[in-house]
């Protein structure tokens, strides 16, 4: 019973290790020195990459960079809620708020062009969430997330809120059509 | 109390040697844990209930309470109180020595009692429904987080105990040369919650000085960076807890001996070094922080706590392996699991905790920590599938195994009807393993976790997830189903025990207290080394191998986790190019 005994040998700690466990410590060594190396390839030869750009900001500022956009480049009104739809130009900086219960506004987006997405919250914390293709990212108030968005297929998306964040959570849907 | 004063009995069956003060605790944070598991377990009904589509049972706001309650009665009031059982136990029973303050331990015990206590009330209230992370700036009551500090500072109380304990065997000599490897991994275990603590004091103090007024603002990333150092390595202790308990049974059943006492250490050692980064797995899609940053500390600083963590995947079952072929068991690859005391539950429990904590909960965790891979699975319901898998399927099946160990030997009572205790950890683990399973496959589907309402009723924009996502939400309400009969099965065996279990000698009381006339003032002899191998490691294995059906099936697994690893890069490749 000596996993629960002081060890056998005095100096346990030169005794010689078995081939089955030696060679597993190598193995499982090499593999996680690969699985570590992984990350930086990606950020040099992969496409999904998170920026590391970021900014704090206020509400109040951001509110504010939203309402521009969405003066200049609304195209329709969606759903009982008025929703604008915003079509921007490709390649722009583009605004989206997450607040309590709801996404603002909605996108139409060009397959296979990029955009500047700028995220951040009014309130609490926030879960940007696009469906069905499962992109997450975690929305804070008091931080201004930008990452370059390329679509690669076209269609409707739906952004859902998946950061708890009170009873009206699951109101929180907004869209991102994607045209040819 | 003096050392000459200290009143010590020896259990029969284990030749253990139980100090009274020290038994007494154990025994009290003990059931207390397993009254916080059927608390908690009762909540998850209500919460699964509700999840599962087509039952959908609680209201918005009770579903969210619910969950919130579930949360910290399971994954920090139950496990820490079991967690102080093991602590008191893996110091004072094996090392036969005396505890060390037997009246700060009742200071623990009072204060998280007390702590667990006000928080759960809070939650009751209605107003704090944060969920167990309580993100700020959504407000909890101040006696949310008041309860939680409480709670803290007793669980800190129980690893002082600890330490001063280990100094009191080592002035006392109770043992000879270095302490066992069970007590070495409860040291680590105990070293990562004081870690683990401190970083609570530092976010939850301020949080609780914000929620009464007196602080302004609390940042929200500096919450989550901070919370999750609490949140992330309160799992670590458990990890640590539940690997020292599989060494413990492997002892215990098998007579087992680490494989090598030199690479056992070593990996616990990693886990003190390393383990504590993991804060990181939750804000890799968080702004405000750099890759650098995440990818160092995603991966404990190149996954040297994973490697840690195969190592002990290894020499668990290996150190089995050794002991059933020293004991004639030779022949073959898998001969000596397949004579494994299989109707043991406190061998079924440990095993399928090992397996699972593995190939569902180990597999997974690591792939959705990877930086990238976690843009596809953040906050989906993947993450409670995998969380499930290694602190239900890993954990608490592991401190279920140590209970069915303790029931007779603490306790003095034999398990109460024992056919049903022999098909629990099954029964258990089958549910819980298909639950974690079919819960990841949802998120992967896109389903969100903490989340009412899969069918966005009322939303301005309507959106369906496929077909399928429903189908997986609904098995995992059947497998969870599966779970519940099993954790409640668990809770009548433990109670029922206690108070119907056969009693082993006529001093023992009701539910398994005993009085004074149990023990005696002598002094345990000393706690010898263990006697050397009888049989060479040379003389058994296969080909220079001691372990070769382990080493296969360690193969099995890395195999498992290279493909599961692939695929998810591949799926990622496919979505949306963002930089």
């Amino acid at each position: 019973m000596s996993t629960i005994l002081p060890p056998s040998d005095v100096i346990w700690w030169k005794v010689p290790v078995d081939r089955s466990e030696g060679l597993w410590v190598g193995i499982a060594l090499l593999w996680c020195l690969f699985m570590f190396a992984m990350m930086p390839i990606w950020h040099i030869y992969g496409n999904q990459n998170l920026s590391n750009e970021a900014y704090r900001t206020h509400p109040e500022v951001f509110q504010d960079k939203v309402n521009a956009m969405v003066d200049a480049h609304t195209v329709r009104k969606e759903t009982q809620w008025n929703v604008p739809v915003v079509k921007p130009p490709v390649g722009s900086d583009v605004y989206m708020l997450g607040k309590k219960w709801q996404w603002y506004p909605a996108l139409e987006l060009k397959k296979g062009e990029s955009y500047r997405l700028h995220l951040s919250s009014m309130d609490w914390q926030h879960g940007f969430s696009v469906q069905p293709i499962n992109i997450n990212a975690q929305i804070l108030p008091g931080y201004e997330s930008v990452m370059t968005i390329t679509p690669n297929q076209a269609g409707e998306f739906t952004i859902i809120c998946n950061e708890y964040c009170g009873v009206g959570h699951h109101f929180m849907t907004s869209k991102i059509y994607v045209t040819e | 109390m003096s050392s000459s004063k200290a009143l010590f009995r020896m259990d029969p069956g284990s030749g253990l040697f139980f100090n009274k003060s020290a038994e007494t605790l154990m025994k009290v944070n003990a059931i207390t844990a397993v009254v916080f598991l059927l608390i908690g377990g009762i909540l998850a009904t209500l919460v699964t209930a509700t999840r599962m589509p087509t039952l959908h049972t609680l209201p918005t706001a009770q579903f969210y309470q619910a969950l919130t309650a579930h949360g910290i009665d399971m994954l920090i009031i139950f496990i820490i109180f079991f967690e102080m059982a093991v602590l008191y136990f893996a110091s004072t029973a094996l090392l036969r020595v005396r505890i060390a303050a037997p009246r700060w331990g009742w200071v623990q015990y009072i204060l998280m009692l007390v702590g667990a206590v006000m928080t759960n009330y809070a939650i009751l209230q209605g107003n704090s429904s944060v969920m167990m992370t309580s993100y700020v700036p959504m407000p909890a009551e101040p006696l949310f987080y008041l309860g939680l500090i409480l709670f803290a500072v007793g669980a800190l109380i129980g690893c002082f105990i600890f330490f001063g304990t280990l100094v009191i065997a080592k002035e006392e000599r109770t043992y000879e040369g270095s302490v066992p490897l069970i007590v070495y991994g409860a040291t680590v275990a105990a070293i990562i919650a004081v870690f683990t603590i401190a970083s609570g004091a530092i976010i939850l103090i301020p949080t609780f000085l914000w929620s009464v007024g007196l602080v302004s603002h609390i940042d929200p990333l500096m919450y989550r960076v901070i919370w999750w150092a609490l949140g992330h390595s309160s799992q670590q202790i458990n990890v640590a807890a539940h690997i020292t308990i599989w060494y413990m049974v492997a002892g215990l059943l098998f007579g087992a001996k680490p494989m090598s006492e030199k690479v056992s250490r070593t990996a616990f050692l990693l886990y003190i070094l390393f383990l504590q980064l993991a804060s990181a797995h939750h804000i890799l899609v968080d702004p405000g922080v750099s890759s650098t940053w995440k990818v160092f500390n995603t991966s404990y600083a190149m996954y040297l706590a994973v490697l840690a963590s195969m190592i002990h995947g290894l020499t668990v079952p290996g150190s089995i392996e050794v002991a059933q072929r020293m004991k004639g068991l030779n022949n073959g690859l898998f001969t000596w699991l397949q004579k494994a005391p299989w109707g043991n539950p406190v061998f079924s429990s440990m095993f399928i905790s090992l397996i699972g904590f593995g190939f569902i909960g180990g597999i997974s965790g690591v792939v959705m920590g990877v930086e990238q891979i976690n843009l596809i699975i953040h906050n989906t319901i993947y993450v409670p599938g995998h969380f499930h898998a290694t602190v239900v399927l890993g954990t608490t099946m592991a401190f279920m195994s140590a209970t069915y160990f303790l029931l007779p030997t603490l306790f003095g009572r034999e398990i109460f009807m024992f056919k049903l205790a022999k098909l629990q950890p099954y029964l258990f683990g089958l549910g819980m393993a298909g639950f974690s399973v079919f819960m990841m496959g949802a998120g992967t589907m896109g389903v969100a976790r903490r989340h009412w309402d899969m069918a966005f009723t009322g939303a301005p924009y309507a959106f369906e997830y496929p077909a399928i996502a429903y189908t997986l939400m609904g098995l995992t309400g059947i497998f969870a189903a599966m779970a519940i009969i099993g954790g409640a099965l668990f809770c009548v065996i433990a109670v029922g025990t206690l108070l119907f279990g056969k009693k082993v000698d006529s001093k023992v009381g009701f539910m398994g207290f005993r009085g004074a006339d149990s023990y005696t003032t002598d002094r345990p002899p000393l706690l010898e080394r263990a006697p050397a191998d009888t049989v060479s490691h040379k003389d058994i294995g296969i080909g220079g191998f001691v372990a070769p059906g382990t080493f296969i099936m360690a193969l099995v697994f890395l195999a498992t986790f290279v493909l599961y690893y692939f695929v998810n890069w591949k799926y990622l490749s496919s979505v949306w190019g963002l930089s």
